[in-house]
């Protein structure tokens, strides 16, 4: 039975979590900020089933996402103008999830034929083609407008009426909790074992007994379900639905959130999608050059972490299973590293900020504010202080960086000579 | 037919070149059947043929009663015919526990369950657990299989192709690169499973052969040259020319 109770542990405290949330951060802007969030966990996690779970790299699985929004707009107009049968709006996501599913089913049934390059191009070309479609059929998408919905359609259990943003965000934490356990069982399920040997070596699962083709399409399938109730639930929060929604830029977006978070653990997409959707809402308020910093986050984590954050993280776990204190001497050479790599970032934001104010037409009517401090990029004293901090910073993350890999190698060493325990 | 496996006229061209060139075998049924041959002699391929990765050109190959020459891998493994690969060919991200199950679930009848989970399925697990036994690797089942060394992967590489309980097996070169006392260990393994069950096996490794095999058939550049027990093949004069040289003991 402990062991049952360790399982369900970080369950019970997910869902603590989530409902004391709006408690602490309580603020309208709070409440919209932890729906989005909630809604693309669900979203990318189910990506990375197909990517990190399956081994099929897509460039338009937004698709799903979008299409189901837009059912979702549609059925929630229709049930306002007595066409359609009434759903209450807390099963509204399962009806986005069966929209989900059955263009999964649908396009999945080509594109999953293959795996690899020849899928990653099909997904582009199915997601280029949907946002086209979108554009041109004015009549059902109503092109780059979108279409507005209403989501309070009455009373509902308890007297909810999705009025208030408090009750979305608690929908959408409920259908988040759900989806996410459910995509964590599915896992551990004889289809969650075989997708991941197809991702591994698809060739060799032919010989086992298992089509490699079906594993895929199933696996597209029922990301593509969850998907769509992620696609709903963006309907259910935003009231609107528009091109955006089933874009390649979408679709680009949750790839970059799971590969950030990390594709080879099922939390990676969790960390991901908060870290970069909290990371979004906050910055283009604050700066233009948000998208840029995007990108270089990005190849940065490719090329130097490509296990993602949660990668990091599952690298010292052999350490502190076998003891917390193991981690202790990886503090001084950590704490080195990450402070020289921040002066190099900041001085690079400080350089790219002066760039992009000066190439700004704007420029002349404020003032630029780096870090609390007015600097004006026509002078060159802060052009020579932030070419120096990021000049001093790289030296530094240069020379910090092999003790760091060194400190880790010891701490997994010292981990690995002792007996677990 | 009597046979456990039947080929019959196979042929398989790459192009111009002809690779196998007629080939006519009959596996009798609980056999241990060895093929040999110099490198290049098509081995490989004709396990290929037989095991659904490439159509033959021509002829036709028999399970039992069923033709089995147009199914696919899937389905003529699903028809209880399974194989191992010379090149290793593992799950490498998966845990060897995981590599090993996922070679139980299709035959004991999971397929492709998405609504139960694998740590209750207790067949599958105890068919895990007894084959990670045999094959040495129970107490390494949680290290992921990428990792484990190479007379360690070959282990797993036969645990897998023997772990859905196919009647018909195919090994190709499942000693290649092991020492000396690994062959042993691995020869033993395999007359184990194989026991009551019919079993075709590919090796370079004479003293393997001979110590496992109740026939041999000799495959020289895509044809079967003779076929017999093992002391009709080291007596046979062809077999002493074609392939054996002046080495044979």
């Amino acid at each position: 039975m402990s062991t049952l109770l360790g399982r369900l542990t970080p369950w019970i405290a997910g869902a603590a979590a989530l409902i004391a949330l709006p408690h602490v951060f309580s603020s309208g802007f709070a409440l919209t900020l932890m729906s989005q969030i909630g809604l693309l966990i669900v979203f990318a996690l189910a990506y990375n089933m197909l990517l990190g779970q399956g081994g099929m790299l897509s460039f338009g699985h937004a698709v799903y996402f979008g299409l189901a929004g837009y059912f979702t707009v549609h059925y929630l107009n229709f049930i306002y103008e007595e066409q359609v049968p009434y759903i209450p709006v807390t099963l509204i996501p399962l009806f986005g999830g069966l929209v989900g599913l059955f263009f999964g089913i649908l396009i999945g049934y080509v594109s999953t034929r293959r795996a690899g390059t020849t899928f990653a191009m099909i997904s582009l070309g199915f997601g280029e083609m949907v946002t086209a479609l979108t554009l041109v059929l004015v009549a059902i998408f109503n092109g780059e407008d979108g279409i507005q919905a209403d989501r309070v359609l009455g009373e509902e259990l308890f007297g909810i009426t999705y009025g208030p943003n408090i009750e979305v965000y608690y929908l959408i934490a409920g259908w988040c909790l759900v989806c996410t356990l459910a995509m964590f069982l599915l896992t551990r399920t004889p289809f969650g074992r075989i997708s991941n040997a197809v991702r591994d070596n698809p060739e060799r699962v032919e010989f086992i007994g298992y089509s490699s083709q079906r594993i895929r399409w199933l696996a597209f399938s029922l990301s593509s379900f969850f998907a769509g109730i992620a696609g709903a639930l963006h309907a259910v929060n935003i009231e609107h639905v528009g091109f955006e929604q089933v874009s390649v830029i979408q679709s680009g977006l949750v790839l970059f959130m799971v590969y950030i978070g990390g594709t080879a653990t099922f939390v990676g997409p969790i960390i991901g999608a908060t870290l970069l959707y909290f990371l979004q809402s906050t910055l283009t308020g604050v700066t233009e050059a948000w998208v840029l910093y995007l990108g270089v986050l990005f190849v940065g984590v490719i090329m130097f972490f490509p296990g993602g954050l949660a990668g990091l993280i599952a690298m010292h776990q052999p350490i502190w299973r076998v003891r917390a204190r193991l981690l202790a001497p990886l503090l001084i050479p950590y704490s080195r590293f990450l402070a020289a790599l921040i002066v190099c970032v900041l001085g690079c934001i400080g350089l790219i900020e002066m760039l992009y104010f000066r190439s700004s037409r704007l420029s002349t009517e404020t003032e630029l504010v780096i870090y609390g401090v007015e600097s004006d990029p026509f002078s060159a004293g802060p052009w020579f202080i932030f070419v120096a901090a990021a000049a001093i910073g790289a030296f530094a993350v240069r020379k910090t960086y092999p003790g760091a890999v060194s400190a880790w190698n010891t701490a997994i060493a010292d981990a690995r000579a002792r007996p677990p325990g | 037919m009597s046979g456990a496996l039947t080929l019959a006229g196979l042929r398989k061209s790459f192009g111009a070149a002809e690779i196998i060139r007629g080939v006519d075998l009959e596996i009798e049924d609980g056999e241990r059947h060895a093929i040999i041959g110099p490198n290049g002699a098509g081995k490989s391929t004709l396990y290929n043929l037989i095991s659904g990765r490439f159509p033959p050109s021509a002829g036709r190959v028999h399970l039992y009663d069923t033709d089995i020459t147009d199914k696919k891998a899937f389905d003529i493994n699903r028809l209880g015919l399974t194989r191992s690969f010379q090149v290793t060919n593992i799950f490498a991200r998966m845990s060897v526990l995981d590599n090993v199950r996922c070679g139980c679930l299709y035959a004991l009848g999971h397929r492709y369950a998405w609504w139960k989970l694998v740590g209750r399925l207790q067949d599958v697990n105890e068919q895990t657990a007894s084959i990670l036994r045999d094959i040495g690797l129970w107490e390494k089942r949680e290290l992921p299989a990428g990792l484990l060394s190479y007379a360690d992967q070959r282990a797993l590489e036969l645990g897998i192709a023997i772990a859905g309980g196919a009647n018909v097996i195919l090994l190709d070169e499942p000693t290649a690169g092991m020492s000396h006392s690994e062959v042993e260990q691995a020869v033993s393994l395999i007359r184990r499973i194989s026991e009551g069950k019919t079993l075709l096996i590919v090796e370079h490794d004479m003293g393997v052969v001979f110590d496992l095999a109740d026939r041999i058939s000799v495959l020289v550049y895509g044809e079967i040259i003779a076929t017999g027990t093992p002391s009709e093949i080291r007596a046979s004069a062809a077999v002493q020319e074609a392939y054996l040289g002046t080495g044979a003991s």
